[in-house]
């Protein structure tokens, strides 16, 4: 019915929080020069992340709904607002299925950000290993 | 139906990121609208198969054919979105020398 609003809510929460974080990223880079071993995938790459995936999520289910008539193009825009019945359904369901989504997509993206960050680490592990043996062989 | 189409769209456009020699063509955010949309779709499912319970794995067929061409549909939407944001990004800079080069032809 609407459950696509929900992701979508949190889609654009996302870009205002990647927008400030990505001037607060230029903002320090100005004064500070990053120190190599403090090298990490950037939060403002990891919140790229989640954006595209509520975004595009949020904007082809939305297209789903469009498709099935429960979504249109002229007021109330959701055509289970009509009907104060329909319209309890439609809160339930964004509440369910709606905060479901939610909340798979964010956990799968804290996943995503978990193995990105061991994978740069094992890859900063193995660099010092191999840079410390061609220290002890020369 | 849409699920299943959504979940592979998203894998080959996976296989295809991780087979690219470079990110010219952005394929990463089309991987991961792709993803997002299935996830989406599979917490519906899961919702729609507690409610339904066994019968929602044996949808009609006019359902099936409709899911179907709205999975294909979505799949179409999902490379224009991003095919749009490619040509706006023009990270390979064709657009704007195709532009340039227009205007002193004009010249």
């Amino acid at each position: 019915m609407a459950c696509f609003i929900v992701p979508a809510t949190e889609a654009v929460v996302v870009k205002v929080i990647e927008k400030a974080e990505e001037k607060k990223a230029r903002d320090i880079s100005k004064d500070i020069i990053e120190d190599e071993s403090s090298i990490t995938v950037p939060f403002k790459s990891k919140l790229g992340w989640l954006s595209n995936m509520l975004w595009g999520g949020s904007i082809l289910l939305a297209f789903e709904h469009v498709w099935h008539g429960e979504v249109t193009l002229w007021f109330p825009f959701l055509t289970a607002m009509s009907d104060p019945l329909e319209t309890e359904a439609m809160l339930h369901e964004m509440a369910t299925a709606g905060l479901g989504m939610a909340v798979l997509v964010t956990a799968v993206w804290g996943g995503m950000c978990l193995v990105a960050d061991s994978l740069v680490k094992r890859k900063k592990v193995a660099c010092k290993v191999r840079t410390d043996h061609e220290g002890d062989t020369k | 139906m849409t699920l299943l189409i959504t979940v592979f769209a998203a894998i080959i456009a996976t296989v295809k990121w991780y087979t690219a020699k470079d990110d010219r063509l952005k394929l990463g955010s089309l991987c991961l609208m792709y993803w997002g949309a299935s996830i989406m779709w599979f917490v519906d499912a899961l919702v729609g198969y507690i409610e339904l319970g066994a019968s929602y794995f044996s949808p009609g067929i006019e359902d099936m054919i409709n899911d179907g061409f709205l999975g294909l549909s979505v799949v179409a939407l999902g490379l224009i979105i991003w095919l749009v944001r490619l040509l706006v990004r023009d990270p390979e800079g064709r657009i704007k020398s195709a532009l340039l080069h227009k205007k002193t032809d004009v010249k």
